[in-house]
Parts: structure tokens; sequence; C-alpha cells
């Protein structure tokens, strides 16, 4: 395992593009920090993000887990190419005659898709971390530890992303014809989304059914978590309108979404060991 | 003897095209084994068979004993096939680093095989600065880093220019002499002809010869000889029935052996007929002539 993740490493490093993105990926996940900084004074009104709340334990880790996942896209880039670019280099064919296995071949991106979705965990985990324990207005540690599932759908969301991503790679050869796929997809489940609700369904219905379509899914893992804000509750109040507050994780949830990663990665493995290269 | 590779029964369908049909051979230790075949005879198929890139429809193929899984066998041996493939935003220092990996050796040998194929000094260069031929002799040292067991070169000096080509047979033909299993796959005849002892002949995905390169054709070779009176030569070759075919052509006679002939002797046979001989060269049918002859034959 070890011998995998190193060679998925020397080719990944040694690529020059490849290293930038993912330096910026993680130099983004920081600059969640920045929020922090985000302070309006004019005159009477006078608002500081960080006093909203938003830092607040156990809330960060939904809000910081909802917030950093829009940056996965740098990393899908990323994904993408280091698998096309193996098509289009034919360096698939050298490995597989070097001796990797076709098993060992798909095992290694899988391993650099899991370890891309742990760092990344990790990284959101010590940033909240420290910007909660520098703005939260509660740090008891029976707080600080709470909720800490978001941390976990945010890691299973990100795999069953990236797998998604390799998926494609495998599937259409050509990084940016992939990337177009994905955009593709993402409009075809809103087309589907949009078909079921208007002919089919009500709108509890539709969100089941779409809730097990993959990119929907990925996206229920870790809901929005911008209601949850008490300065939104109140205004939402003081205008008649209740919240409905169903923001936690669930392990259906987690379970839909490592299903597709299986199917993901097995019909990788599926379609490479059919091509003749 | 030791075998390296079993081929038995292979075929390979591609769609209604038949590119290796029933193909079987097999590759012992020691031996350089020649692929012949015209562009499209089902070479680069059958060894991507082998190399396990290519899906077989049907047949068998067994790397040593038979009890190694391929790519557990293909660690053990060293292949280039078509294209040299490496990762070209690369030098050529870290893609064999990278090839160490893969193949799971020690990284020492790098340097002893990018010596050999003279490209230590530019080890550090990215491979995409690399020239065809200096792409062609990394992966060569690539296919060497293990010291494998056999070595399997598919058109290695392709679309290569003559100084290459002289380069990459230099160096085909110092691994040979150090007693490792080559298989060479060409169009390239006098290539395969130079280096090969054993041969395997495709076309159309058949197989029409597989054995020694001297038992290709039972055939005692021909002569080739001049003189000053060439029709009383051709009066006394044609009256002998140890000589088969002769033909003539700007002074030269050429007169095939029926059976085996030492030529001191026909020299002074014909010297005592009076007939004095300029030139004088026993010869055997180069492995063009044959190949053509075998290829010929079976398509009539």
């Amino acid at each position: 395992m070890k011998r995998l993740l190193q060679i998925e490493f020397i080719k990944l490093w040694n690529n020059r593009s490849s290293r930038i993105l993912i330096i910026s990926y993680f130099v983004l996940l920081t600059s969640i920090a920045l929020v922090a900084a985000i302070k309006f004074d004019i005159g009477p009104i006078q608002f500081h993000l960080a006093d909203q709340g938003i830092f607040n334990f156990p809330y960060i880790w939904h809000f910081n887990t909802f917030v950093t996942a829009f940056f996965k896209l740098f990393l899908a880039i990323v994904i993408v190419s280091m698998m096309s670019n193996e098509y289009s280099n034919k360096t698939i064919k050298q490995n597989l005659i070097d001796g990797l296995s076709k098993k060992e071949f798909v095992l290694s991106k899988f391993l650099t898709v899991i370890s891309f979705a742990l760092i990344s965990t990790v990284f959101v985990f010590a940033v909240s971390m420290i910007l909660g324990l520098i703005y939260s207005d509660y740090d008891e540690l029976s707080i600080i530890f709470s909720d800490l599932e978001f941390l976990l759908a945010y890691f299973v969301k990100l795999v069953g992303f990236f797998s998604f991503c390799l998926f494609l790679g495998v599937l259409v050869k050509r990084s940016a014809f992939a990337l177009g796929f994905l955009i593709l997809w993402q409009v075809f489940e809103g087309f589907v989304r949009g078909m079921i609700r208007w002919k089919l369904f009500d709108s509890e219905t539709t969100d089941t059914v779409m809730g097990f379509f993959p990119l929907n899914s990925m996206f229920n893992l870790v809901k929005e978590p911008f209601t949850r804000l008490n300065a939104v509750q109140s205004v939402a109040n003081q205008i008649g309108e209740k919240v409905s507050l169903n923001y936690h994780v669930h392990t259906y949830e987690i379970l839909i979404v490592l299903t597709w990663t299986f199917i993901f990665i097995s019909s990788s493995y599926w379609i490479l060991k059919k091509r003749d290269l | 003897m030791e075998t390296i590779l079993t081929v038995s029964n292979l075929t390979k369908k591609f769609g209604y095209l038949t590119a290796v049909k029933d193909l079987s051979f097999s590759i012992e230790k020691g031996n350089v084994y020649g692929i012949l075949g015209p562009n499209g005879s089902g070479k680069s198929t059958t060894l991507g068979i082998v190399l396990n890139v290519v899906n077989r429809t049907s047949g068998n193929f067994t790397w040593f004993d038979g009890h190694t899984s391929t790519h557990e066998a293909l660690k053990k041996v060293g292949a280039i096939i078509e294209r040299p493939n490496f990762y070209p935003y690369m030098s050529a220092l870290q893609n064999l680093k990278l090839v160490s990996k893969i193949k799971e050796v020690p990284e020492d040998r790098i340097e002893e095989t990018l010596q050999l194929v003279g490209l230590w000094e530019r080890k550090d260069s990215k491979f995409r600065t690399y020239s065809l031929g200096m792409k062609q002799r990394l992966a060569i040292a690539s296919a060497l880093l293990n010291d494998p067991e056999i070595l399997i070169l598919d058109e290695p000096t392709n679309g290569l220019d003559p100084q290459g080509i002289h380069q990459i047979r230099q160096i085909i033909k110092k691994i040979a002499s150090q007693g490792t299993t080559i298989l060479l796959a060409s169009h390239l005849l006098d290539e395969v002809e130079k280096v090969c002892s054993h041969v395997v002949i495709l076309r159309k995905g058949e197989k029409l010869y597989s054995g020694p390169v001297e038992d290709m054709m039972a055939s005692h070779g021909f002569l080739e000889l001049k003189c000053r009176d060439t029709s009383a030569l051709v009066d006394i070759l044609s009256g002998d029935e140890r000589f088969g075919k002769i033909e003539e052509s700007l002074g030269l006679v050429t007169v095939v052996l029926r059976e085996k002939m030492d030529p001191g002797e026909l020299n002074e046979h014909l010297f005592k007929k009076g007939i004095v001989l300029t030139h004088l060269v026993m010869r055997r049918e180069s492995l063009e002539e044959q190949f053509l002859n075998l290829t010929k034959s079976q398509s009539n």
C-alpha cells in the first residue's frame, strides 16, 4: 500500500500544474480563516462576522465543512487529469508492462483519493479548531467535540466526489472532456429534479428520490448551515417564516454515497480490465 | 532447457478482424528470438497480450514455470513496445525511479543502465526535451533496470536516423552477448538476421515457421562465380548433377547447390578443365530472401 502511494506521489508531485493546484487548494482551505476578518464599521452599523456566532462550537464544524467543500473542485481537476494523463501519455500501458497489475493501478489512484480526502479533513479540523478556540463563545470540551459527524460526512463526501472524478477520467480519457462531463452531469441532475417535481411528485418525495443521485447525495451529506444562524432565524421569525431544522447527518445518506463510491471504483476497474490499451 | 514463455493456441479478434490466429510457440532461456512479419501481421498484438495490455479472445500463455501471475512475471521482464512511454514532465532520473518503484527493484542500477545507453549526462533533463533516439535509449535503460530474464523489444529502431539505429543495435548486441534472452519483433529483416538465433514468422496472424534460423530452409546455399569465359563455365555447371538453377547476369554466374560442397574442390575441378575463376563466393540465402520465399510459397 505504501508502495502504491509512493508511486502516485512521484507522478503527482513532479507535475508542476498538479503541484500548484494542490498547494493552492490547501491555501484556500486555510483562507476560510480570513472570513473572521470581515468587519463592517459604517457609523451606527457595526458588523463583525466573527461575532455572529459562525465560529461557535459546535456550529463551526458544520459551517466550515460546508464552505470548504466548494474548494474540492481544485482537486477534482488534479484527479481527473492524473487519470487522463496516464492515457494521453500512454504511461498506463508502460506501468502495466513494468509489472503493475490493473487492480494495483486502480487501487493506487483510489488510495490517492482517500489520502486527499483525509488530509483535507484533518486540515479543516485543525483550521476550525484554531478559529473556534479564538472566537467561540463556548469552550467546554464536551461542546467542542460535539457534532463531529460533520467531519465524517465531509470526508465521505470528498471520497465520493473524487471517486466520481476518477471514474470520469477512466471513462472519458481526456481531462477537459471529463470535467465537461462532470458539469453536464450536474446540469442533468438539476434537469431530472425539475422534471420529477413538475410531473411526478411533491417537493418532499422529489428530495427523497434525488437523494439517490450521485452528486445530489454528496451534496446532502453536509446541508447548508446558514439557516441555523441565530441572526437568520430571528429574521425569519420576524417575517413569520418557520425554518425547518433538519441539518443532521444521516447514516443512510452516508451509505448512499459509499455505495456510489464503490460503484465508481469497481466500474473503473472493470472498464480498465475490458479495454485493450 | 528452461522455458521462459509458452504461448498456446492464442487468438485475438478485433471485431471481425482476427489479428492473431491460433498461435503457439515457446521461448527458451538464452536464445535470441526474432518475431518476423509484415506490418499488421499480429506481432505487436501478440506481444501486447503476453504483456498484459491487450485482452486475449481465447488460448493461453504462461510465464516461466506457469505458477507466477502475469504482473508478477512482468517484474522480471524488460519490455519496450512501439513508442517509448514516459512522463514527459519528469526527468530521466525521476522516470527511472518511478519504474524501480513499480518493479520493486532497488534504485542503484539506474546509474549503470543510464551509462550503458549513454544518457547519464542528460539524466536531469525532462523527458519531453529528448530526441526520439534518446527516448528509445531511455526505454531500453528502463527495461534493463530489473536485470530482466528476458528483454522484449518491439520495433526498437522504428523512426530512428541511421546513427540512432546503429546505437540501438550496438546496445542490443551488447545485451545479447551477456546472455540475456531477447525477443525482438521487427519487419526489418537484416536487423533480425544480425542478432537472432531463432525466428517466429507470422503472416496475417498465423504462424508460418518457428525454429532456428539455419533450419528455416533446407538449403545448402549458393555460389557466385566469375571467370573470363562465362559460357564455358555455364556449360560445365549445367552438365553437373550437383548444381541446381543457374543464373547469369552481368558476367556474374549464380548457381544453387543441391548438396553440400567444398568450394575449394570445385575451384580445383574447374581449373583442371581450363577455367580460371576470378571470383568465388559461397553464400547462404539472406533472411530476407528466405522470408520472401516462405511468405510467397504460403500465399500460393
